[in-house]
């Protein structure tokens, strides 16, 4: 048996908060899963388990050491911190970190904000609306009204997020002010097809990346995060839905 | 179709900005999302099913997905994200919605059930990817280990 040398704890505690990261982030589960069981083996740790459902992480080891639960109420996506993560795992299997120093960076991600500044997030919404509604054979004519569609309801998420905590009710509005929108413009005559603007513009809202992880999760066994992540995507798209058709039934 | 390929490369990027993909992937992105939709694109117009459509583009993207991740290091995730948003079945499942919150229950369930149907062919189309891949690693290093014991 080889002999350790950073208190378990410690492990426990850099195992969690990686996975926290990375799941808050929105990896994928099984490679929160395999990332923390990863970890600890290059700790010394080689039999732990780690449980991960998309609202919370439970992780333990076999012996008489504590078992950890975690509580994770708010995801987002975000990439460059699941990369981050990622490099920090590959250093710590490589042997170049140790269990204080991983921890000390790992705390650094957490609170780091390295997103993009919110214009640009929110100019890249309203061009992809526009470039959406083009795949979706729209017209040119409409591009500009489905790229403002799409800018306008991708900001009134943002801003909406942070005022209110029920993701639902942001996303209802944000979708019933594209619905409004598209309407309005259509029947001004700037723009041709209501529902080719409308989709092109809700489609920085959809849950696609949920429904496609869910139905994965499903797949390779894990059966609750994939309820749980189907779940939610189907609230998400029952918000846009509604939020469109209060549009349609007001104007 | 020129004009399909520069929309979807630029929806996919932009859909990295919205995600936080690092900066520098952000072109590669754009190349999956591009190479996706026009598998999908080219596939759809000449009449394939929509669903085997969409599993051979998720596919391709899969696996030049896991090709990129080995190579740059990085979690496949960033750049499978990026490349399966265009054929993510956005569209239908607004349609869905709205024909349920518009009492139309049979063509909304019918939508449902293919929104259910195309995001099976996607996920399918990246786990095939990634059993690919374990196979072949496996396949590898047994090889490795029957050169290895016939030198001694």
């Amino acid at each position: 048996m080889e002999i350790r040398t950073t208190p378990t704890y410690e492990i426990i505690e850099v195992c969690l908060l990686a996975g926290k990261i990375m799941l808050s982030s929105g990896a994928e589960t099984y490679r929160i899963e395999d990332t923390m069981t990863r970890i600890a083996a290059s700790y010394g740790i080689h039999s732990s388990h780690s449980f991960v459902t998309p609202t919370g992480i439970i992780f333990s080891m076999d012996g008489n050491d504590p078992t950890k639960l975690i509580r994770i109420s708010e995801r987002s996506t975000d990439l460059h911190k699941v990369t981050k993560v990622n490099s920090i795992s590959r250093q710590i299997s490589s042997g170049e970190l140790t269990a204080k120093e991983a921890l000390v960076k790992l705390k650094e991600i957490e609170t780091s904000n390295l997103a993009f500044p919110i214009w640009l997030q929110i100019f890249a919404a309203f061009i992809a609306s526009g470039c959406f509604m083009i795949m979706y054979q729209g017209l040119w004519t409409d591009f500009l009204v489905a790229c403002l569609a799409g800018g306008l309801g991708f900001s009134t998420l943002v801003y909406l997020h942070k005022l209110l905590e029920i993701k639902f009710f942001a996303e209802f509005i944000a979708s019933l002010i594209i619905g409004a929108f598209a309407f309005i413009a259509v029947s001004y005559n700037w723009g041709t097809y209501v529902d080719k603007i409308i989709i092109g513009a809700v489609m920085p809202l959809v849950p696609g990346l949920l429904i496609t992880n869910a139905v994965r999760d499903l797949i390779t066994g894990h059966l609750v995060s994939g309820i749980a992540k189907g779940a939610e995507a189907f609230l998400t798209a029952s918000a846009i839905g509604s939020g469109i058709a209060v549009a349609f039934i007001f104007l | 179709m020129i004009i399909q390929f520069i929309t979807s490369f630029i929806a996919s990027a932009a859909f990295g900005i919205i995600f936080n993909a690092p900066k520098e992937t952000l072109v590669k992105c754009g190349f999956i999302g591009m190479a996706g939709w026009s598998v999908y694109y080219i596939l759809y117009v000449r009449d394939v099913s929509s669903i085997v459509a969409t599993l051979v583009a998720s596919l391709v993207v899969a696996i030049i997905s896991q090709f990129l991740a080995k190579l740059y290091k990085m979690p496949v995730i960033i750049f499978s994200v990026a490349g399966i948003i265009p054929l993510v079945p956005g569209g239908i499942s607004y349609n869905a919605m709205r024909h349920f919150v518009e009492n139309d229950y049979n063509t909304a369930i019918q939508l449902a059930a293919k929104v259910v149907m195309l995001s099976g062919a996607i996920a399918m189309g990246l786990l095939f990817s990634e059993v690919i891949h374990q196979l072949y690693q496996k396949v590898i290093r047994r090889r490795k280990e029957t050169t290895a014991l016939e030198k001694d």
